[in-house]
Formats: structure tokens, C-alpha cells, sequence
């Protein structure tokens, strides 16, 4: 029994080798065996869409300088982006709006674009400009109006967004608008009412569908998922864990694999301790850090055997959890080698619950909460400053929370055990 | 023996895992970069110039979206259809690292890595730098196709290291901070001209035999005058020569140089035995300083001037020159002058110490006429 147990253990080590290997990047260049071999898988996308895609290229090659045809590339490139989570399209974007991406002003359709790039790399305050430039010149630009009504959400600013869903509410429907003033309401006791709004403005526009062209419907489409997504986080905000699962689950028809949606339910499985389900949502989806990451802490969680009488963090990881953790460590690496800032949420996630050292999460934390101020990003920053036993470096984000009214409850629980002193 | 066979079981499903793993999260959604890791060396012989080596990792996946790889559109990319493009690859990227003048790299092969969004081509390059062309690139790697790829460059010279994230705004790296700087460009001759006046000892061997006798039967004032006529002589023949042969106004052959240069050693130690020349030792400075002028363009050679600051650098390595000569003179005759009139210093170190100078500089001779 116990040579057998060896050659299994010795075995275990050569896989995880092996495995750990190439994916943290350390392995000598090499030449393939066999001419067969596949090295890469590309991209594959429905036919209709690389033809467009193509066409577009050619178009844009033959026009660089045209506005038009240079914003439409740069929307459809976004697009795809924002569908797949792979950020290289963003960079073909901004590849397509080069003549005019240092500009002071371009044309109110570059703008656009432009705005929207810089909101996807975090630059918000740059966005917000654009997006103030958009408007004034185009103040019946409805897409405008949204966009900076997010970005004002993001950066905590909810009285503004507000204002602009207000400017939305006379330009576009009305499951557009409430989505808008749900996500900018949701805060100073109004969670309850804004779901309920919400989520009767959803049920018309199910009923309302019918009879609208292709594109209509598409968009519809668009933010049926987005008002179901955000219904489903405010339930879970308010505690009601059986409703958020109801609609993440009624998102998940609409869209398998949106990677955003996934994102909240597995946070929601992961808060319930329903680990095993959380991986098998994750688990196609690895290539994106966010998921990766939630995917490691599940299986970290379920490869735990109980023990009350030590810490985590003194077990060492299961072999395919210190694998991931290596390949969410290259990630992040490869990022900082870039100087992206933009992954700080999910790296101080990943040094709280996966690297277990708090110090550091609390200070990507505290980092990442001068850029956005959303519930997860108040949430990291206070389960880091319990861990890392410094209720005063909370203290800001604390004081914050009370004068915004932000309503959560695992919020709630993590600040009253901060100001209890607790810890 | 039941825990253990319930424990080999268990790794044996976390092997499994591992596997099915390894395959889904090998590859993350991240930003196009590239990986470009060169080392620049100075060559020793024949002439010293720089010689750069490396490896630059590009994705398959960027280059099938700039110059389309994938022959038969599975979107599977196998190593059939990369290597049949290896030529195209090569020929799409390296004008786009953008080499400065003078510099030239090759591609010696292809190969793969992988890196955490998947697999790479590694162009093995090798390569060099004309003598006194600077070391640069222009990064413009898919600057037209991705506003947002950035190329990860590592480049190591002389054992330094320095990083840079190329791309956007920023796409020029020149080798060493010493090339962006015309003075710091200055200094290193400087220094390169008191060291070589240090290690080369066969200009200071001719020195000392030179300085030796001068403070012998003298005061101070005669004999610091004789000092400072000798090596005012012995410096502006050395100035002369080695400017003009740097400017490659005048060139004589290497190994004559270095021949000539030991028996002027050899002689100027031989006189300190059995004088010859007497009172005129400037003079003698004078002549054999123009051969140690030549010795010093040599190295000036190897080294390589700089295109831009030719003068400059010319002038600074003779500055540093004359300051280490400087440093020898101010710390030898003093101490010589102190001990001149001991039995010591006019047998031991006078006769003594020019005979072993001597000897020394005859077995030079003999190896450099014959090399």
C-alpha cells in the first residue's frame, strides 16, 4: 500500500508541475512535435459576424480618417469586447479612433467611443469629460445620457446619475429608464421601492415585445438582461437570497455566458457556501480573471476539510488550488508589468481569501476604492480592514457609507462589526 | 491501511482535476503584449562593437490578426500553418522593432512558448551594432491594428538591466541611459581614459623611468620643474598623435605601435642605468610620446566614438588620461623627492628598479614583435 501511495503522491507533484509550469510562463521556448500540432485556438465567431468584422477592417482601411466609419468600428469592436471579456478588442477600438485619441475635440460620434473606452479602462474622470462634451453637444443623445449615468454610479455619485437618468427618461423607454434610476437609487432607503419600480417595468416590457424589428428587439433584449441582472443584485442586497437566484438563473437563459451575470451569481452561491455549484457555473469560463478567481476561492472552500481547531490559511492548498492561484498570480503580474490598474477589486479579493494576507488586500483595496466606489468594492475594502485588524483604515469608506445611505446587507453586518470594534 | 488507501485515492481524483483544469485555464483574456528580451555585449576583438542577442515572444493569435495565419479558417492555428509563415512573420515584425542606424538583427529560428493567454512565436534573434553606432528601438509593433498592445522589453547591457513597457506614447528605448546623454557620454571616456592609463603599464612603466632620476641632485624647485616639463612633453606629444589618429588622420600599424611602444620603455629604463640622454629628458618624453599617442588611439579604436560627439568624447578621454598621469605624478614624486638622497632609492629603486623595468619591457618587445 504505501509504495503505491508514494508513486501517487510523486504523481500528483509531476501534474501539478507540469501544470504550473507553462502557465506561470517559465517554460523554455520549444519546437512541436508534430506539424498537427494545435497551438492556438483563435477567436471563433459566427460567420455573419467576421465577414462584418472584415468588411468593417477593409472599410476602415480605405477611410481611416472618416468619423463615421471609424466610430461604427470602434462600437462593434466594443461590442464584442463587452460580449467576450477579452480586453484586445478594446485595444482594436482604440486602434480604429487613433487619429483622434489625444484630440481636444473630436466628432461627437468619436467622442462617444472615445468615452466609452476610457470608462472600460477605469480612466472615469477622463470618460466623464467626453461624456459631458457628448451631451452638450447632442443633449438628445440617449446612449450619452446612460453611459455617464453608470460612470456617475460607479464613482458613487448618485444624486448626478439621478439627474442624467432624468435627461434618459424623456429621450428613451421606460425599462431604460427605470434600469437607469434603479441603479442609481438603490442607495438612502430606496432599494426596496426601486426593485419593486424595476421589476414592473420589466414585466411590461415582456408584455410590450411583441411587433418590433430585428434591431428593436435586440436592444430590447440588451436591457431585459441588464434590468434582470440588477434585480437580481438588489435582492440579493436586501437579503433575499432565493429571489436574486430566481432571476440570475432567468438572466442565465437569456445569456450563458455573460461573464458579468456569472460574476453575481457565483458571488451569491459563494456567499450561501454552495461551493460545489459555484465551480460548476465557473467553470467553462476560466479565461476570465474575475471567474478564474471566484472558481479558485469555491474550490479552495470545498477542498478544505473542516477543521475548527486551525486557521485557513495554515492548510496548504489542494495541488489544482495552488495551480490556479500561480495562474491568477501570472495574470496579475502580467498586468502590473503592462502598469493596468485596472484588476485592483479582484487582485485584493485574491490576496484576502486566496494569498491570505490582508495587509496587502486592504491596500489594493483602499486603491481600488479612490477609483470605484460600487457595493463589492465597499464590501473588499471592509472584510480586508476586519482581517487586517485596522477598523481606521476603514474609517473614510465608513463614514462615506453612512451619509450615501448605501443599503446592503452583508454591508451592514461588516461595518457595524468594524464600528462595534469587534474584531 | 485503510486512511492511506482513502488518501491515495483522493490524490489520485486531484490529479484528475489538475488535468482537466490545466486544459480550461491555461489561456486568460488579457491585453496584447509582446515579450522582447535582448542583451547587448560589447565584442573584444577584432574592433569593439556591440553585439546584440535575444528572443521576442509575439502571440499567434495578434499576428493571425494582422497578417492571417490561419490557412484553413478552422480557428485552430497548428504548427503547420505557422511555421509554412515563419518568413512572413519575421519580415512583418522586425521592421517594426524599429532598429536604430548601424544596428542590424537577424531572425535564427522560430519557436513557441506559452504565456498566460496563450501560445507565442519566439523569434531567436542575433545580431549586431556597427562600432560607435548606439544601441535604440522604435516599438511600433500592431500600433495601427491595437492602440492598447504594449511590447514588454528587457534589455541587459553590461550586465544592467532596464525595463520598459513600449507602446502608445511610448516607443523609444535607447541602450543604456549613457547613450540619451551627450555629457554622461563625456564622462564615461573620461573614466575610460584614467583607466587605461592605470591597467596600461606600459605607459606608466615609461613614466616612472622617466620621473625616476628627475628629482635626483636637485631642490625642489629644479627638480619639480624638470617633473613638469617632462610630462608637459610627454602629454602634448600624446594629445597630438592620439587625436590624429582617432580623427584617422594618420594610422600606422598596431602591432609597430606596440612594438615601438616596449622599446621605448626598454630605452627610457636602459638610460636611467647607463645615461645617454642627459638634461634633454623632455625631449625624449616629447618623441616617445608620440608613439604612446598612437597606443592610446588604439583602444580610443576599440572602444568606438561616438558619431554625434566625436570631439567631445576625444577630448574627454584624453582629459582622463592626463588626470591619471596626474594622479601617478602626484603620488610618486613626492615620495621620491623625500627619499632621494638614500642609498635606497639612487641603487634599489633608481638602477635596481629601471633594470627590472627594463627586462620587463624587453620581454614585451620580444612577444609583440613576434605575435
Amino acid at each position: 500500500m504505501k509504495p503505491g501511495f508514494m508513486a501517487c503522491a510523486a504523481l500528483a507533484c509531476a501534474a501539478f508541475a507540469a501544470m504550473a509550469l507553462p502557465l506561470v510562463g517559465v517554460a523554455a521556448p520549444f519546437v512541436p512535435q508534430s506539424g498537427t500540432e494545435v497551438l492556438e485556438t483563435l477567436p471563433r465567431r459566427a460567420n455573419a459576424v467576421d465577414a462584418a468584422l472584415r468588411r468593417q477592417r477593409v472599410q476602415l482601411a480605405a477611410a481611416p480618417l472618416d468619423p463615421s466609419v471609424a466610430a461604427e468600428a470602434a462600437q462593434h469592436y466594443i461590442e464584442l469586447g463587452r460580449a467576450t471579456s477579452d480586453p484586445r478588442y478594446f485595444g482594436y477600438a482604440q486602434a480604429a479612433l487613433a487619429p483622434w485619441w489625444n484630440a481636444a475635440a473630436p466628432p461627437v460620434p468619436v467622442l462617444q467611443m472615445r468615452a466609452t473606452l476610457l470608462q472600460s479602462s477605469h480612466r472615469f474622470a477622463e470618460a466623464m469629460r467626453d461624456l459631458g462634451a457628448v451631451t452638450r453637444a447632442d443633449p438628445a443623445n440617449a446612449q450619452a445620457w446612460l453611459t455617464l449615468a453608470t460612470v456617475q454610479v460607479v464613482r458613487g455619485e448618485y444624486d448626478a446619475a439621478v439627474r442624467s437618468c432624468g435627461r434618459l427618461s424623456s429621450l428613451a423607454g421606460q425599462l431604460a429608464s427605470m434600469t437607469c434610476l434603479a441603479n442609481a437609487r438603490a442607495a438612502g432607503g430606496q432599494l426596496a421601492a426601486s426593485e419593486r419600480l424595476l421589476a414592473l417595468a420589466l414585466e411590461r416590457s415582456a408584455i410590450a415585445s411583441g411587433g418590433k424589428t430585428e434591431a428593436q428587439d435586440a436592444s430590447l433584449r440588451g436591457l431585459q438582461l441588464w434590468a434582470l441582472t440588477l434585480l437580481g443584485e438588489l435582492a440579493s442586497r436586501r437579503g433575499d437570497a432565493a429571489r436574486a437566484e430566481e432571476r440570475f438563473r432567468k438572466a442565465l437563459v437569456m445569456a450563458p455566458g455573460d461573464s458579468y451575470l456569472l460574476g453575481a451569481y457565483a458571488d451569491l452561491l459563494l456567499d450561501q457556501g454552495r461551493h460545489a455549484e459555484a465551480k460548476a457555473l465557473l467553470r467553462d469560463h476560466l479565461r476570465i480573471d474575475g471567474l478564474l478567481l471566484r472558481h479558485t476561492i469555491a474550490a479552495q472552500a470545498s477542498s478544505l476539510v473542516p477543521a475548527p481547531t486551525m486557521p485557513a490559511n495554515v492548510l496548504p492548498p489542494a495541488p489544482a488550488v495552488a495551480g490556479a492561484i500561480a495562474e491568477l498570480q501570472a495574470r496579475f503580474d502580467a498586468a502590473a508589468r503592462r502598469g493596468d490598474a485596472i484588476h485592483q477589486r479582484e487582485q485584493a479579493r485574491f490576496e484576502l481569501h486566496l494569498r491570505h494576507n490582508p495587509r496587502t488586500a486592504l491596500e489594493l483595496a483602499l486603491a481600488n476604492w479612490q477609483v470605484q466606489k460600487e457595493p463589492a468594492d465597499l464590501r473588499i475594502l471592509l472584510e480586508a480592514a476586519l482581517a487586517a485588524r485596522d477598523p481606521t483604515a476603514a474609517r473614510p469608506a465608513l463614514a462615506w457609507r453612512r451619509q450615501r445611505g448605501l443599503e446592503d446587507g452583508t454591508i451592514t453586518l461588516l461595518a457595524h462589526q468594524l464600528e462595534g470594534g469587534r474584531i | 491501511m485503510i486512511p492511506q488507501q482513502f488518501a491515495a485515492r483522493r490524490l489520485a481524483v486531484l490529479i484528475l482535476l489538475s488535468l482537466l483544469f490545466a486544459a480550461s485555464a491555461a489561456q486568460a483574456h488579457k491585453p496584447s503584449d509582446s515579450y522582447l528580451t535582448l542583451r547587448v555585449e560589447a565584442s573584444a576583438e577584432p574592433r569593439q562593437q556591440l553585439l546584440v542577442d535575444g528572443r521576442w515572444d509575439i502571440a499567434l493569435r495578434d499576428l493571425d490578426f494582422a497578417i492571417d495565419l490561419d490557412a484553413d479558417g478552422d480557428g485552430q492555428l497548428t504548427w503547420d500553418e505557422v511555421r509554412s509563415r515563419h518568413a512572413d512573420i519575421a519580415a512583418y515584425a522586425m521592421p517594426r522593432l524599429g532598429l536604430s542606424d548601424g544596428c542590424r538583427l537577424s531572425v535564427t529560428g522560430q519557436q513557441i512558448d506559452r504565456h498566460t493567454d496563450g501560445a507565442y512565436t519566439v523569434l531567436l534573434l542575433q545580431g549586431a551594432c556597427e562600432p560607435g553606432a548606439p544601441f535604440a528601438i522604435n516599438y511600433t509593433l500592431f500600433a495601427d491594428l491595437d492602440a492598447q498592445h504594449r511590447g514588454m522589453a528587457s534589455i541587459t547591457i553590461a550586465d544592467r538591466t532596464q525595463s520598459a513597457v513600449l507602446g502608445g506614447g511610448h516607443t523609444h528605448l535607447a541602450a543604456g541611459a549613457d547613450a540619451g546623454s551627450v555629457w554622461r557620454q563625456a564622462s564615461s571616456y573620461l573614466r575610460h581614459g584614467i583607466w587605461h592609463i592605470w591597467t596600461g603599464y606600459d605607459h606608466v612603466l615609461f613614466l616612472l623611468s622617466l620621473l625616476l632620476p628627475a628629482v635626483l641632485g636637485k631642490g625642489w624647485r629644479a627638480a619639480s620643474a624638470d617633473v613638469l616639463r617632462t610630462v608637459t612633453a610627454f602629454t602634448l606629444a600624446h594629445s597630438i598623435t592620439l587625436s590624429l589618429a582617432a580623427l584617422q588622420v594618420l594610422s600606422l600599424p598596431s602591432r609597430l605601435i606596440e612594438s615601438a611602444i616596449a622599446a621605448s620603455v626598454a630605452i627610457a629604463a636602459l638610460n636611467n642605468i647607463r645615461p645617454l640622454v642627459q638634461g634633454k629628458r623632455w625631449l625624449a618624453a616629447f618623441a616617445f610620446g608620440l608613439l604612446h599617442g598612437f597606443g592610446f588611439a588604439g583602444v580610443l579604436g576599440d572602444l568606438g566614438l561616438p558619431k554625434d560627439a566625436t570631439v567631445l568624447a576625444l577630448a574627454a578621454f584624453n582629459i582622463g588620461v592626463e588626470l591619471g598621469q596626474l594622479a601617478i605624478v602626484a603620488a610618486f614624486v613626492p615620495l621620491a623627492y623625500a627619499i632621494r638622497r638614500t642609498w635606497a632609492y639612487e641603487q634599489l629603486m633608481v638602477k635596481g628598479g629601471s633594470a627590472g623595468i627594463a627586462v620587463l619591457a624587453m620581454v614585451w618587445l620580444v612577444e609583440r614583435a613576434s605575435v
